[in-house]
């Protein structure tokens, strides 16, 4: 298990400031972090709804930051908002008001185009219910990520084949998702998670459709790799599967209850 | 690196669409269905053309061709005369060929009926007595021997010119060019032998497998102005023989430049109409047989190419609706595309893909059932049919356009899913 984060963050992906040049506009506004570990910072964010008339504030002014090669656990209960928070992390929706800064950016200063460039090149996603494509085999599915980036046949399924022996699915690269057991599936969109070298992995619930021993492989799996240096922000709602972080966020109504064990 | 990138689309488009062969299947068939039909279609009107065109090559383009009518009237008034005059006039081609500057020369023709022999052989011909112009305004391929001289013409020869089923009755197994053959009462030498292109249509041409051509002054000078009308066991009453009298039957008018025809045409239908009393002539005009083909084909090709716009259209709504219904039922692909990173023009470009290659596949096996209808129209309904290639490469081209055109909504929608509510999608 020690060779294979070797293997992931060995592959020169995109030296970070070399795609934002290309791929980012010069002119949009960058922020300069005090602190190069400061990775994620949410400064007041808000987000709200429309439901009829009624507007709900599903997050009422968030501020925190994420350091680099942290464990986050968000916490809290039903409608606290912690869905919202993630996807906001996750760059598929923008704040209604105050700052996230990823990467440098101002997400809610950038357009659909720039957010799908910034999910494609500095985040991975692992969804509760595993979110495989049920048409594509294993190893299609591994090398979504790198299909969309423009990687070559080649390059793409060595580096798929690399990432399933490293979850232990080599021997599944040619079955199709429903062939898998959820523990695999789960491995597998770690797997694909991973395909990009994200700067922040993000998990929603990853364990909430997993028996015990199988949560368990995959916890142990990521406690792995944040201990390789992988940031990883994770939702949850059962304290027993937040202990495996090392920081524990308490959400209540939108707004932070209390955090525990901050790096 | 750019071109790989399509291919590797493409060959994932066509992937998916493999995954329901039946449902791909039967989207495509409003496809093949409107691109056959089109094919077809407009392989009708080709072929009407060509026909037409086929024709006018027999007639010549440049040529009016102006025919002695006997008129109906005349036959039916109570006892029909023993003597019929009718018909076109030495005077009338002397005056068309010196009054009107736009006629480059005239082909006057007289056609006797007559009974070609040789030995124990023998044939009903038709004698045409013409000048040698004839040979270059009825241009048909020379077999053997010579064509009719103006030194022939001018030392009134008694030569002719056989076609090759008339050579064939009359002198088959015998040497040809030289032979000496009767015709009616008198011996001519046969000096040559061309093809004929006898054939109907809508003017029938010049020249019939039974002629026989000689020089239009011995014609005159042998057998007349009074032609015996039909064959000897067609008498009148009181054994004679009804006779009609006829100068010329045909006169050829070889016009300098076709657009002058139609005028040129005009102009000697008014000049015979002050001459004639009776419209005992008639005028044809081979390139009027262009514009009408043209004209049928273009309203055919109007008709029968919007009954086939109408079959695309309603393929191509096929395929917009199954595309509706696959984009609906990929949502939650869609939101795991995006999620990872897929901009908008990615997915719009993956289904739009996919209803590309439904519709262009769809028009490729059209493009074959095209052909095979066409050649169903012909054996069946005897209609002549030419599939050319720029309607096949026309018809993939609208396939290619219908995919586009209805595959740009179900993708423009299936890009502007929300990612969140599309992941949350069951
Ligand atoms: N798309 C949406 N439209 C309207 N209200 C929403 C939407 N998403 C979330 N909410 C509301 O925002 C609040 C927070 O929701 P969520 O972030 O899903 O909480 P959690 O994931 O902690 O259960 C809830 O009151 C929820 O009803
Ligand atoms: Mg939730």
């Amino acid at each position: 298990m020690s060779l294979w984060l070797e293997k992931i963050t060995n592959v020169p992906l995109f030296a970070q400031g070399l795609w934002r040049n290309t791929i980012m506009p010069q002119n949009s506004q960058t922020y300069n972090s005090t602190d190069q570990d400061d990775l994620v910072i949410l400064r007041d964010v808000h987000k709200s709804y429309m439901m009829g008339t009624q507007e709900v504030h599903a997050l009422a002014g968030v501020s925190l930051t994420f350091r680099k090669g942290s464990f986050w656990a968000i916490m809290g209960p039903s409608g606290s908002g912690k869905s919202t928070m993630l996807n906001l992390l996750g760059c598929m929706d923008r704040p209604t008001s105050g700052h996230y800064i990823l990467e440098g950016y101002d997400v809610g200063m950038l357009d659909d185009d720039r957010l799908s460039e910034l999910r494609l090149r500095a985040l991975g996603f692992i969804f509760q219910s595993f979110n495989l494509i049920q048409q594509l085999t294993v190893q299609e599915n591994i090398e979504l990520p790198l299909y969309y980036l423009g990687w070559d046949a080649g390059k793409s399924a060595r580096r798929a084949r690399e990432l399933a022996e490293m979850v232990g699915l080599e021997q599944r690269l040619t079955h199709r998702p429903s062939e898998l057991s959820g523990g695999q599936q789960q491995r597998a969109a770690i797997a694909r998670a991973l395909a990009n070298d994200p700067s922040v992995l993000l998990a929603d619930e990853p364990t909430g459709n997993l028996d015990s021993a199988t949560s368990v492989q995959i916890l142990e799996t990521l406690v792995d790799l944040n201990s390789k240096g992988k940031t990883i922000i994770m939702v949850t709602h059962e304290p027993d599967i937040a202990a495996y972080a090392r920081s524990c966020l308490h959400l209540r109504d939108g707004i932070i209850d209390r955090v525990e064990g901050a790096a | 690196m750019r071109q790989w990138r399509i291919t590797r689309n493409v060959s994932l488009g066509i992937k998916s669409l493999l995954l329901h062969k039946l449902r791909s299947f039967l989207t495509m068939l409003g496809m093949v269905c409107g691109v056959g039909s089109v094919i077809s279609m407009l392989s009708v009107g080709e072929g009407a053309s060509q026909e037409a065109m086929e024709q006018i090559r027999k007639l010549g383009s440049n040529n009016i061709i102006l025919q002695s009518v006997k008129m109906a009237a005349d036959e039916n008034a109570g006892q029909a005369p023993m003597l019929t005059p009718f018909g076109l006039l030495y005077e009338d081609d002397e005056r068309i060929r010196q009054t009107m500057p736009s006629v480059r020369r005239t082909v006057p023709a007289k056609h006797i009926p007559a009974e070609g022999r040789l030995g124990e052989r023998a044939m009903e011909l038709r004698v045409v007595g013409t000048t040698p112009e004839w040979f270059d305004l009825v241009s048909r391929k020379m077999l053997a021997g010579r064509l009719m001289s103006w030194r022939d013409y001018n030392g009134r020869a008694g030569v002719c010119v056989l076609t090759e089923s008339g050579a064939r009755k009359l002198l088959a197994g015998k040497k040809t060019i030289g032979q000496a053959v009767r015709i009616g009462s008198n011996s001519y030498e046969v000096i040559g032998i061309i093809q004929s292109e006898q054939g109907g249509g809508a003017i029938a041409t010049p020249d019939r497998d039974t002629d026989a051509y000689i020089p239009l002054n011995v014609a005159r000078e042998r057998h007349g102005d009074r032609i015996e009308r039909g064959s000897r066991s067609t008498m009148g009453p009181g054994n004679q023989i009804p006779r009609d009298l006829v100068e010329l039957h045909q006169i050829i008018v070889e016009v300098n430049s076709a657009e002058d025809v139609e005028d040129t045409a005009a102009a000697i239908k008014t000049m015979l109409e002050r001459f004639h009393k009776k419209a005992d002539y008639r005028i044809d005009v081979p390139l009027a047989l262009l514009r009408q083909a043209e004209a049928t084909k273009r309203t055919f090709n109007i008709v029968l190419g919007s009954i086939a716009g109408i079959g695309l259209l309603v393929g191509g709504i096929g395929i917009m609706n199954i595309m509706l219904a696959t984009v609906t039922e990929r949502t939650r692909e869609i939101g795991i595309r995006r999620a990872i990173g897929a901009k908008r023009r990615q997915i719009v470009g993956q289904f739009l893909i996919e209803t590309v290659v439904l519709s262009s596949v769809g028009g490729l096996l059209g493009a074959l059932l095209g052909p095979a209808l066409a050649w169903g129209v012909e054996t069946s309904f005897g209609m002549a049919t030419v599939v050319t290639p720029w309607s096949i490469i026309l018809s993939l081209g609208i396939s290619v356009g219908v995919g586009i055109i209805f595959g740009i909504y179900p993708a423009i929608r299936a890009a502007n899913l929300d990612p969140i509510e599309a992941l949350r999608h069951e």
